[in-house]
């Protein structure tokens, strides 16, 4: 399969750029929500546009009402969230916890998959516990208790987690903490007893939740997949987080690296503009070059992961690391090519600096994945 | 192409029954290419077999026509053919600046004659060419180029030096940038072609920091040249030779496949033992760029295929490959310790690995420095001002 994309999926990026700058614009999404304090960080009425527009089903099998499309797709959309920093529920409820829901039952898929489409509802992903992402370690036990289990333990970085009505919840039922073993993914209702979450405000205005379970009882159809069986949906689910999350990092890159284009053709100094510089210069050419190789790398692993290639997983890896490296870069060079106006609040370069850092660190940085890279590689 | 399942199939089952499996090893020095041209000594039987099976179907230029000694493929069908044969890790069957540098501007600028005559010449492996770009005083800054060209009527007589001339001394033509008009800088240039057996061709090896002398000083003395080996119009040869340059930074880029995309950090440590947990790093994150590199050689060959992407992409390869491969090579003299210091034991297979760390310091010099190509990313494909 050609690395471009074909007729159709330029036709959806077409559509998708042009909703992204206009509904999902930095004015209107991202600051507005911003500036009201919103407990949410992001508008409900622009999930409800993205279920118009067909959005939140891509993942979705066109059994259970979805358009059964695939990671490019999903990652076209997500590539103009980043351009345009959009706020939305999209990335943990219709990339990841769609993945994780397309492995559950009837049931459950009947239960949560109309909400999800027609953007009434919300769903957030509780997996890591600390500070960094570590999924292979998960202390969250579940219990069996009844016809069902009591799940205790923490989970940190919920994005979205106050605002969502459901939460993918990964946990223990069986082994030790760091067994690869024994995980079992869980489907727990926003209002169940004893689950209680800490919002807070991150850098990047969104908001994420310390959540605490203390002996949250679930019935047994709360289950998505198999007991002890959950390992395979969560890496699933990750490796659509992952490549997910390394095309909205493109987006960023690329939004900020515009802008920075933009404004050495237009900013005098020494009575030249600054673009004609030679060490800027430079710096950018090298910049356009860092983010071509993460397009193309991120496009790659998408492809792999479609067609379910046994070297999906090694790919995306590499995607995320290298996404969140030229992402990085640009919105760093990006801040620095702008002067002082690129500290100020008002001007919109430091947001998307914001927004990489809590990206980078989103499923993995670019140093847990290119230990991954590593291990994967057999040294 | 009709079934691309069926066209693998072939492919595959002709490579099966007709690649000898000593071409089927990795190349471990220079004389494991094949060049072909007049003088060339074929290492070894399969070496000569291989290319004569791929020249009588065409396979030493798939891409190219028939009538002018390609196998006629198409870009979807060409693509198979590059993975079948990485799959078996089959020696390309001949290299040329003839295949990947004047097969390219002949293609676009040639006569119907001129295709006919010498690209058939290239194809089958029966000439060899060198390049006559850079000049002493002329580098980067190319199109300030003093080798002149007097017109005599039906022929020019051309008179200066080049340098840097990657295998002049072997060379049996040379394609060579001359200044017809001296009043005109960018459009006083003409493409020539030549022998280099002419009388006044003379050639002088240059000895590298890697101890090899694959370049030559060379010098024309009122060497003679008729007047219908030029490519392109007169004075209009500036437009073939960035054509041409477009195409050699593609093949320096590494683009096609081969090693440059290859991941370092497995076979380093099952050889070399990494303890370093701050090398393992280094070689993870090199790994990381090398596979995230190699998507982007085959993205680029993919939209060069269709008329997609930036026609200056060339630029944007050619840096981020040499700039990749000069770091892999860091890496292997520094996982290898000691023992990479080897410059001429038999251990070392000839201090291989010293000799192509220091080879690779050229990469981002030779075809265009890594400023110049900065330099063309910035005005042709940033648009930025004044560059
Ligand atoms: C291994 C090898 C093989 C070669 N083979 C051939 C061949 O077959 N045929 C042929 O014709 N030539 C060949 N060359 C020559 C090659 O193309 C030139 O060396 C190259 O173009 C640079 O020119 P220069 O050496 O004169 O360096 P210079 O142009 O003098 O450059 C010196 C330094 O100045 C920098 N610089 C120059 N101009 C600028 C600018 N505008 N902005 C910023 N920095 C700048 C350069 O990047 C470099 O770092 C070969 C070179 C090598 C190393």
């Amino acid at each position: 399969m050609p690395l471009y994309h074909n007729d159709d999926q330029a036709m959806l990026a077409d559509s998708a750029r042009g909703f992204m700058a206009d509904e999902g614009a930095i004015a209107r999404q991202l600051r507005h929500f911003r500036d009201i304090q919103c407990k949410d960080g992001f508008g409900h009425a622009l999930w409800g546009q993205f279920a118009e527009m067909g959005f939140t089903g891509i993942l979705v099998p066109e059994a259970d009402g979805g358009l059964g499309m695939g990671h490019v797709e999903a990652g076209i959309v997500l590539e103009e969230i980043g351009r345009n920093l959009t706020p939305s529920p999209f990335l943990t409820s219709s990339v990841m916890a769609a993945t994780a829901l397309s492995a559950g039952g009837d049931e459950l898929r009947g239960r949560y998959l109309p909400g999800l489409l027609d953007g009434s509802s919300v769903y957030a992903v509780a997996i890591d516990e600390g500070p960094k992402h570590r999924p292979e370690r998960i202390k969250t036990r579940a219990e069996r208790a009844g016809n069902g289990f009591k799940l205790s333990g923490t989970k940190a970085f919920v994005v979205q987690g106050a605002s969502a009505d459901m939460l993918v919840v990964a946990a223990r039922t069986a082994g030790n903490d760091e067994d690869d073993a024994g995980i079992t993914l869980f489907a727990v209702p926003r209002d169940a007893s004893g689950l209680s979450l800490d919002s807070v405000r991150l850098v990047d205005s969104a908001m994420a939740a310390h959540v605490k379970l203390d002996n949250v009882q679930l019935d047994a159809d709360a289950v998505i997949g198999e007991v002890d069986g959950g390992r395979e949906v969560l890496n699933r689910m990750l490796s659509a987080g992952r490549i997910g999350a390394a095309a909205e990092s493109v987006g960023v890159g690329m939004g900020a690296f515009d802008m920075t284009t933009t404004y050495l053709k237009q900013r005098k100094q020494f009575g030249k503009l600054i673009g004609e510089f030679q060490s800027l210069q430079h710096r950018a050419a090298h910049l356009y070059s860092e983010l071509e190789i993460a397009r193309a790398v991120v496009i790659k692993a998408q492809q792999l992961l479609d067609g379910g290639s046994d070297k999906a997983d090694l790919m995306v890896s590499v995607a995320k690391a290298k996404a969140g490296q030229a992402a990085g870069l640009a919105v760093k060079e990006g801040v620095q090519m702008h002067g002082g106006i690129g500290m100020t609040d008002e001007y919109d370069i430091g947001l998307y600096m914001k927004r990489d850092r809590a990206l980078a660190e989103f499923m993995g940085d670019q140093y847990y994945h290119a230990q991954r890279v590593a291990v994967l590689s057999g040294y | 192409m009709s079934d691309p399942d069926a066209f693998r199939a072939e492919l595959r089952a002709w490579l099966e029954a007709n690649c000898p499996p000593e071409m089927q090893q990795p190349v471990r020095d220079e004389d494991d290419v094949c060049w072909g041209g007049r003088n060339f000594k074929f290492k070894n039987p399969a070496q000569k077999a291989w290319l004569e099976v791929c020249v009588a179907k065409g396979y030493t230029v798939p891409d190219w026509p028939v009538a002018y000694g390609g196998a006629g493929m198409t870009p979807a069908e060409a693509k198979i053919w590059r993975e079948e044969m990485q799959r078996i890790g089959a020696r390309p069957p001949l290299s040329s600046f003839g295949i990947w540098m004047l097969g390219p501007a002949l293609l676009k600028f040639g006569t119907e004659e001129q295709k006919v005559h010498y690209l058939g010449q290239v194809a089958r492996g029966e000439i060899r060419w060198c390049q006559g770009y850079s000049e002493p005083g002329s580098g980067s800054d190319l199109v300030s180029l003093q080798t002149f060209g007097e017109d005599k009527g039906d022929h020019w007589v051309v008179n200066g030096q080049k340098i840097w001339t990657s295998y002049a001394d072997k060379a049996d033509w040379i394609f060579c940038l001359v200044r017809t008009d001296k009043a005109n800088k960018y459009q006083g240039i003409s493409f020539l072609l030549f022998d280099m057996a002419s009388p006044g061709v003379s050639t002088k090896p240059i000895l590298l920091i890697s101890g090899n002398s694959p370049f030559c000083e060379t010098f024309f003395d009122n060497v003679s040249v008729p007047k219908d080996q030029i490519v392109g119009e007169l004075n209009r040869g500036w437009d073939v030779a960035k054509y041409l340059l477009g195409h050699e930074r593609e093949m320096i880029s590494g683009a096609g496949g081969g090693d440059r995309m290859n991941t370092i950090g497995a076979i380093l440590s099952r050889n070399a033992g990494v303890e370093d947990p701050l090398l393992r790093a280094e070689l993870a994150m090199f790994d990381v760029d090398a596979l995230a590199y190699g998507a982007m050689g085959e993205k680029f060959l993919d939209e060069v295929k269709v008329g997609k992407g930036h026609p200056a992409g060339s630029n944007m390869m050619k840096y981020a490959g040499t700039e990749l491969n000069k770091r892999r090579h860091e890496l292997v003299m520094a996982a290898g310790g000691t023992a990479s210091l080897e410059w001429d034991s038999a251990a070392s297979n000839g201090g291989g690995r010293a000799r192509g760390w220091l080879r690779t310091k050229a990469n981002s010099i030779e075809g265009g420095t890594s400023e110049v190509m900065l330099n063309v990313i910035a005005k042709r494909i940033l648009d930025l001002p004044g560059a």
